[in-house]
């Protein structure tokens, strides 16, 4: 018997092979490009803040208190002088970590348990399930001020309090992979070939639930960045001096009539970075169906 | 010949929401070493819940009572730590799906060797170096390519022969195929047939072979044993079965399966029946056209109507003359 060796010229690698794919794909969504682009710039912005920055966002310059835009500040000052575009620099370290450190912490939590009430099911099942959705008849929000406030204010506490409280999400959707994953023929066969639980878990569903806990991650940094920003300038988050979108947003509520770029520059801020990883989140969710075509 | 798997009486059945299902009624067999052993009948007979049920691999609402004598162990009081050694080391499954049965995430390589360090506990390197001697020993060309290759990258005839590799990494007593052949076409089919015959004379592995494909079972099978509704209806050498066919359902089977000469193939008229209800006659009673009173008031034995030629009909032989 003889197969036809269509393989033979390729002289790539099939890992290499798949990712040259799902590269191509990517590139063919120019939304995902662009939020790729943004969000890249943004996570860089945060780590260099203290070297691209123009200022240090404490630094006070009473002659220029909410100064116009000009050549020294170009997005200009807020009521003490400090200078808007160093600030919302800084800013973005603060929420690049809630929303990072949050969606990390939310993922450390749910796939666990999820993978616990999806697998071995029984009694354990029903019960995380139905503490999963009371949790979720509370707005993320809510749930995140509430705890925020148990823990009190500080960047890390509201860190804590953003990564608990979007855990009941990713809880459901890691425990709805797991059983479907659990049905797949590979699973039994492997259980026939005398896999453990753990070689199961380990092995067969984790790595084929990988994509999916990607994609949820792409969406839960924005929510989480979204969520700091709210603790923040509820007064729950960042506490002042510190910058912080939220922050400014609160300080510049007092200036409104006055110097509406106070609150518009921190919100166009956060404005794009939570839409340029919802984009990259969207670009990658339809990059890793393996129903896709394009 | 030495019995490798003994099992007697095994009955199992389904207790669900809606009602009990009798899927195996006190169904006995033996596997002797390097054997092929052919079990047959149409969909819903038992043929794969018999062979799952011997591992422990039903779901949880299956009640299984009997006895599996695999060697000292009786396979069906055993612990799940202890089937799960023997699971994929001592007794092996291929099931009928090769398109899905292997992992999407890993390549080849990976998969078979995963069984070999899980059961020999073989570091990576050696484990990756025998697999690609397992994926030559199940002919693919150029396994040390193709242990390099993800699932999705091989033909349905390749990957049901990756799956016979990692079946047959550890050396396996016997081997179980779940309609192997089916979801593979007609050419492939045969290789994979004489791939399984190799095994057998080259590795000296028991076949237990699940099909409805009474051409499969005449071409690598030893002997044959013929499931009705949950129930053995005839077992007898595969040359044996093919020239004396004793049960009617089984000369329905033959009827059913073209041959040369034959223009029109006989089909069996009426379902299988449903087994929510074990009926307390003979179970074929309804489709058949010998019964008579007798069949739809017992149950019927099984009695031996030759040498090693086993029936459960009260009116057995060819062509409804008395053998």
């Amino acid at each position: 018997m003889s197969y036809v060796d269509t393989a033979a010229a390729d002289v790539l690698s099939p890992r290499a092979r798949r990712r040259r794919l799902m590269r191509r794909r990517f590139v063919r969504r120019p939304l995902a490009l662009i939020g790729l682009g943004v969000a890249t710039a943004f996570t860089l912005i945060a780590f260099l803040a203290p070297v691209v920055a123009p200022y240090s966002p404490s630094e006070t310059d009473f002659n220029a208190v909410l100064a116009q835009p000009s050549a020294d500040h170009p997005l200009g000052t807020d009521e003490l002088g400090r200078d808007i575009l160093s600030r919302v620099m800084w800013g973005t370290r603060a929420s690049m970590q809630a929303g990072v450190l949050a969606t990390v912490l939310a993922m450390v939590i749910a796939v666990p348990i999820g993978l616990v009430a999806g697998y071995y099911r029984g009694w354990i099942d029903p019960v995380i399930t139905r503490v999963t959705d009371v949790l979720l008849a509370f707005p993320f929000l809510i749930l995140a001020v509430g705890l925020a406030a148990i823990l009190g204010p500080s960047l890390l506490n509201a860190t804590i309090a953003l990564g608990v409280a979007a855990a009941p999400g990713l809880i459901r959707v890691a425990r709805g992979e797991t059983l479907a994953l659990r049905e797949e023929d590979y699973v039994n066969a492997a259980i026939a070939n005398g896999a453990g639980d753990a070689r199961i878990i380990g092995r067969h569903i984790v790595p084929n639930m990988a994509s999916t806990l990607l994609v949820q991650a792409t969406v839960t940094i924005p929510a989480a960045i979204i969520g700091e920003a709210v603790l923040s300038f509820l007064g729950l988050g960042v506490q002042p001096p510190t910058p912080s979108w939220g922050v400014m947003l609160s300080d510049a509520q007092s200036y409104l009539s006055q110097a509406p770029r106070l609150a518009i520059y921190p919100g166009l801020a956060i404005f794009f970075c939570s839409l340029s990883f919802n984009l990259l989140g969207d670009g990658l969710r339809d990059v890793l169906d393996p129903r896709t075509t394009r | 010949m030495e019995a490798l798997l003994d099992v007697s009486d095994l009955s199992v059945r389904f207790d669900t929401d809606d009602g009990t299902v009798h899927a195996v009624d006190r169904l006995s067999f033996v596997l002797g070493e390097r054997e092929v052993l052919g079990i047959v009948g149409e969909s819903g007979c038992g043929k794969s819940v018999t062979m799952l049920s011997l591992l422990s691999l039903l779901p949880p609402t299956a009640v299984v009572s009997g006895t599996a004598h695999f060697g000292k162990i009786d396979l069906l009081a055993a612990p799940p730590s202890a089937l799960r050694e023997i699971r994929g080391r001592e007794i092996s499954f291929v099931f009928q799906e090769p398109m899905t049965s292997l992992n999407p995430a890993f390549t080849v390589g990976k998969q078979v060797g995963e069984v070999l360090r899980r059961h020999l506990g073989l570091s990576r390197d050696d484990a990756s170096r025998r697999a690609v001697e397992l994926l030559d020993l199940v002919r693919i060309p150029a396994p040390e390519r193709r242990v390099r290759e993800y699932p999705h990258q091989l033909s349905g005839g390749m990957r049901q022969r990756v799956m016979i590799a990692m079946a047959l990494a550890c050396d396996p007593k016997i081997l179980i195929a779940d309609e192997p052949t089916t979801a593979l076409d007609v050419t492939i089919q045969a290789g994979i047939l004489d791939l399984m015959r190799e095994i057998r004379e080259r590795l000296g592995t028991a076949i237990i072979l699940i099909t409805h494909n009474l051409g499969v079972v005449a071409d690598i099978a030893d002997r044959v044993l013929v499931m009705y509704a949950g129930r053995k209806a005839e077992e007898a050498p595969v040359d044996e079965l093919f020239r004396h066919p004793q049960h009617p359902y089984t000369m329905g089977l033959l009827g059913a399966f073209p041959r040369r000469g034959v223009d029109r193939l006989q089909e069996i008229p009426g379902v299988v029946p449903s087994l929510s209800e074990l009926p307390q006659h003979c179970a074929f009673a309804p489709r058949c056209p010998r019964a008579d009173e007798l069949s739809r008031s017992e149950i019927p034995e099984l009695r031996r109507v030759r040498p090693d030629h086993w029936v459960a009909c009260f009116h057995p032989g060819m062509n409804g003359a008395s053998p």
